[in-house]
């Protein structure tokens, strides 16, 4: 589903990835692993379309429509309700019975009792929970998860961990802890 | 209503929502109006000429709209949220129609408190003049959301979108001094016209290279 075949990016004189081989089949769940600055949020924009690379061939059979992207931003606006965030994003990708949809993932991730009150009131767990729901709201085929588990509490990371366990989409996830998510791991790539 | 047309209206009124959430660009907008509009009746003197009156006015309508533009991506650059409306499927020149539309209706509630203060403080608004109006805030619109997205890409975009917006509004000025002031006000309606059609479709087709690497 995913393949870079001498991938390189550059920013100006920084070199951010460099000769990057990288073959991930449909169904695969990579962990992507690094230092801080070794490019991992780098090579999930890259699979998203959202930069362009400045070296090699990537190849991401998955249409726009398709990816689901978890960034390190919430990619909500903070003026507008969860549930109208939800319903936004629901429009855009024509979800079929959207309104029920939303509520669905905002029942699943401990937001329904929250979806009225704006997204700048949420703390940081709440605004992961509310990305993350965007993120599956449409029932993405490619899962580029950035730091997913970042500010969730005990019970977020669950609901995460289930909704990721019972999801059999093609995923590379970028992450700092790889053995929380060893267990779902079909293949691990560590960045220098 | 087609899907693009959907999505057009779905980003629109996202923008309004905002605004009406956040009150930040349509209360700058009029207070900066009614002030620019304020000076200019103290300061141009009593047998000040029609065409003169008319050109602060158009002035004050160019900055006005300036100020406006200046906002136009805030709530996306704030958050990154550019990337979220890039990554959705719709095709991508709606997101700059949905924001050139807000823009467009800031802009409008702008002039219609600043055209009645204009005629309180000048003199009495023409047909010819309000056409003109009309027909340069579309192209305002259009142009200044495009250049506003390119500035918003920037660090220097205070400095930026001033830069690249003003230039270009100068054709507008100018259409719009001449349809109000001028024996002959159809043709410069029609080169405003013009204006419109070109820098839209030219910003509508380009926005996609805009907002992508």
């Amino acid at each position: 589903m995913i393949r870079a075949h001498k991938l390189s990016k550059r920013f100006g004189d920084k070199r951010v990835l460099e000769g990057l081989e990288l073959e991930v089949p449909r169904g695969g769940f990579v962990l992507v692993t690094g230092p801080n600055g070794s490019g991992k949020t780098t090579l999930l924009r890259l699979c998203a379309g959202l930069t362009a690379p400045t070296g090699g061939e990537l190849e991401v059979d998955a249409p726009r429509r398709s990816i689901g992207f978890l960034a390190h931003e919430p990619l909500v606006y903070r003026e507008l309700t969860a549930l109208e965030n939800l319903d936004l994003y629901g429009r855009l990708y024509r979800i079929p019975e959207r309104r029920e949809r939303c509520g669905a993932m905002l029942e699943r991730f401990g937001l329904w009792r929250s979806r009225n009150e704006r997204a700048g009131t949420f703390s940081r767990g709440m605004l992961q929970r509310l990305a993350i729901c965007r993120s599956f709201l449409h029932d993405p085929d490619l899962l580029l998860l950035d730091e997913p588990f970042d500010g969730l509490d005990t019970e977020g990371a669950k609901m995460l961990y289930l909704k990721l366990a019972e999801h059999g989409s093609t995923a590379l996830v970028a992450t700092h802890d790889p053995k929380s998510l060893a267990s779902r791991a079909t293949a691990r790539l560590a960045l220098a | 209503m087609s899907g693009y047309a959907a999505d057009v209206a779905t980003l629109a009124r996202k923008d309004l929502l905002l605004e009406l959430r956040s009150r930040d660009t349509l209360p700058a907008m009029l207070l900066f109006v009614v002030s620019a509009l304020t000076v200019f009746h103290f300061a141009l003197p009593e047998d000040s000429s029609v065409r003169a009156e008319t050109g602060l006015l158009w002035i004050a309508i160019v900055f006005t709209a300036l100020l406006g533009l200046t906002r136009a991506f805030a709530p996306e650059r704030e958050g990154g949220l550019l990337d979220g409306l890039v990554l959705a499927p719709c095709d991508r020149s709606a997101i700059w129609a949905g924001k050139t539309i807000g823009v467009m209706a800031f802009l409008v509630l702008a002039e219609l408190v600043a055209l009645p203060a204009f005629a309180l403080f000048f003199h009495s608004l023409s047909w010819e003049l309000l056409a003109a109006v009309a027909l340069a805030d579309v192209g305002i619109a259009a142009i200044g959301t495009l250049l506003a997205a390119i500035a918003a890409a920037s660090r220097a975009r205070e400095l930026l979108l001033p830069l690249l917006f003003l230039p270009l509004a100068i054709p507008v000025v100018i259409g719009g001094v001449g349809a109000s002031v001028a024996a002959n006000p159809g043709s410069f309606l029609g080169f405003l016209g013009l204006y419109d059609a070109v820098f839209a479709i030219l910003s509508w087709a380009s926005f996609e290279y805009i907002i992508t690497e």
